[in-house]
């Protein structure tokens, strides 16, 4: 495959002895140059907003002025840095960016796995097919309006929930002016709007189990509870190791987009985490090099646990991304 | 062969799945229903919690106050140009990116999987791609919502794999046989052959700049160019921080309850209208992904 496209006439110059070998690489460039074509524009866009970025990082360590530029301005060291570290938010973040991505774990990890076991086990394919449709469906809705929803939900006054709390005897919660009940409506209204999502990944890893498997288990007398816990569920087991690496090498970054539209000063206690921190220092602030240094350790530390956690899979499960 | 010889443990297991699965898909759909039904109902009715399920005194009053604001329908044209501009240089620039990386022949290969696959795992942050805008001279340009996202790796990844394994590579050599270059296979045969792929990323994409905020928030200060999101944050979110300091209801804000309703829903409709359609796509997208991932 690897000449399938070459001509039986350059096939024939190609195995000619003695072809120098930068000639070579020449000629291959040159027999690609239409791929080239296609794909330099979006090499071109990767350099620019991928990667000058990351050239631009490096006022992290220096003190950034606009006028002498990213080169220009004099080095630091890892003055940015130290100063975070040192600073009374720095724990408070680093707790907050772990609270809030273990108890997503924890509740939102293991959601959609039984929800697509529980599809699995549906053989009415009408029925099936409703429950899919209804539970993907929250995916596609903005986060914008998915907070629209909570904040009207939850209104002390005028939202449905508190109105349940009023009608039981209860008194009426400020849900989102309470730092003890950030976390939960956080992670609970992910579960909702993502679990249904997150299991098409998992139903197609159960869609691929080999159909002989069940059909040599019912020949033995195998009930359907023994071929889910002795079938179903092992096949399932690689696929959920490597999203779970993916989650767990995920776990000091926040999708900040969300906790910004939800957080206000009275929750930054439990709300505040590394990004939306970045952005009210680096964006509201303008003090560039100081954000830029938080940003960068958060890069660094998602990283080295992202490496950290698939060579521990690779070694314990011999499961691993790469 | 199933279902002949099933206890009545079992019927029993799946009588409780399904009873489950009805509460849960109850669960998923009952704030949706209820924010549709209060943007239809009496706002009265709405503050003072009468709508459990369906509209209480039905009116469009909330939906032509929402039609009725000039800057809602600027907004949404905004968004619906971003939209389709956004989209279009997206599923070209990823195809253009992913064909020659499904081509085993194609010399350099690794060396650009490389380079794009690196960004999935490391990136300059928010900040330092900020300043690149600025300095660009993209601040308070439509270009800036249009342009810094304009390629995901893992969207280039599912598309290179659907190359790999759904076009023939007979079909390919056969063109170039018959005198086509690159250029005009990747046209002629890879692309027409590709619309279920097309149709998950332009859903993908599209749905991702339907529901876009931070960006223009980030680089946008002229509200003539906001789009959808960022009034409907005005909306939704900005104005309700009065609702915290208790006091009387005024009939303003009682309107405003199911104009907020309202707004969620003409906000919504479009993707809500699309999505039945592309479901058999979608799904197909995230498996193809599977299979990489």
């Amino acid at each position: 495959m690897a000449d399938g496209f070459a001509t039986p006439h350059e096939m024939q110059r190609m195995t000619k002895p003695n072809p120098s070998k930068r000639n070579e690489i020449m000629r291959s460039i040159y027999k690609s140059r239409y791929l080239y074509v296609l794909i330099i524009p979006v090499f071109i866009y990767y350099v620019i907003f991928q990667y000058v970025p990351m050239y631009g990082a490096q006022i992290a360590f220096k003190n950034f002025n606009p006028f002498q530029g990213i080169w220009g301005s004099p080095w630091v060291g890892f003055k940015y840095f130290t100063q975070f570290f040192e600073s009374v938010y720095f724990l408070r973040l680093i707790r907050n960016t772990l609270a809030i991505n273990i108890y997503n774990i924890v509740v939102g990890f293991p959601a959609p796995i039984l929800l697509a076991l529980m599809l699995n086990e549906v053989k009415n394919r009408v029925f099936k097919r409703t429950v899919q449709t209804v539970v993907y469906l929250p995916h596609f809705i903005s986060t914008v309006v998915i907070v629209g929803m909570l904040v009207s939900f939850l209104s002390p006054r005028s939202g449905i929930v508190n109105m349940v709390i009023k009608s039981l005897g209860g008194q009426p919660i400020q849900f989102l002016a309470q730092p003890g009940w950030f976390r939960s409506i956080y992670v609970w209204s992910g579960v909702w709007q993502e679990a249904g999502w997150g299991s098409i990944i998992y139903l197609a890893a159960l869609a691929g189990i080999d159909p002989s498997l069940y059909e040599a288990a019912v020949v033995d007398g195998a009930s359907r509870w023994k071929r889910l816990v002795h079938i179903t569920i092992p096949c399932l087991i690689p696929t959920i190791i490597i999203m779970l690496i993916l989650r767990m090498g995920g776990i000091f970054n926040v999708g900040f987009e969300k906790i910004m539209l939800m957080y206000n000063p009275v929750t930054y206690e439990t709300a505040d985490v590394i990004s939306t921190y970045v952005y009210r220092r680096g964006i509201l602030g303008a003090e560039y090099s100081f954000s830029t240094a938080i940003g960068l350790f958060n890069s660094v530390i998602n990283f080295v646990t992202l490496i950290t956690f698939n060579t521990i899979s690779r070694k314990v499960s011999e499961t691993s991304l790469w | 062969m199933e279902g002949i010889n099933e206890t009545f443990g079992e019927k029993l297991f799946e009588a409780v799945i399904i009873a489950i699965l009805a509460i849960v898909c109850l669960l998923a759909a009952y704030p949706v229903i209820l924010v549709a039904s209060s943007s239809f109902s009496d706002p009265n009715a709405v503050i003072t919690n009468k709508v459990l399920l369906w509209p209480v005194n039905p009116t469009q009053k909330a939906y032509n106050m929402v039609f009725g604001h000039p800057e809602i329908w600027r907004c949404y044209g905004n968004t619906i140009m971003y939209t389709l501009l956004g989209t279009a240089i997206n599923v070209f620039l990823t195809a253009a990116g992913a064909y020659p990386l499904s081509r085993s022949d194609f010399c350099g290969r690794n060396f650009f999987m490389a380079i794009f696959i690196f960004t999935m795992f490391f990136s300059g942050g928010m900040i330092p791609s900020y300043l690149l805008v600025k300095n660009l001279g993209l601040l308070n340009s439509i270009w800036a919502l249009l342009i810094p996202g304009a390629v995901s790796t893992w969207n280039l990844i599912i598309m290179r794999t659907f190359f790999q394994n759904t076009i023939p590579a007979e079909l390919q050599e056969a063109a170039f046989v018959d005198g086509s270059n690159d250029l005009g296979v990747f046209f002629k045969i890879v692309l027409p052959l590709s619309t279920p792929i097309i149709a998950v990323m332009v859903l993908f994409y599209g749905v991702g700049h339907w529901n876009s905020w931070f960006s223009a928030l980030l680089y946008l200060s002229d509200r003539s160019k906001y789009p959808l999101q960022i009034i409907l944050r005005e909306i939704l979110i900005q104005s309700s921080t009065q609702d915290m300091s208790g006091g009387a209801i005024s009939d303003q804000e009682m309107i405003g309850e199911t104009i907020k309703y309202a707004t969620m829903v003409v906000a919504t409709l479009p993707i809500l209208c699309l999505y039945p359609f592309l479901q058999r796509y979608f799904v197909k997208g995230v498996m193809i992904g599977a299979i990489k991932g």
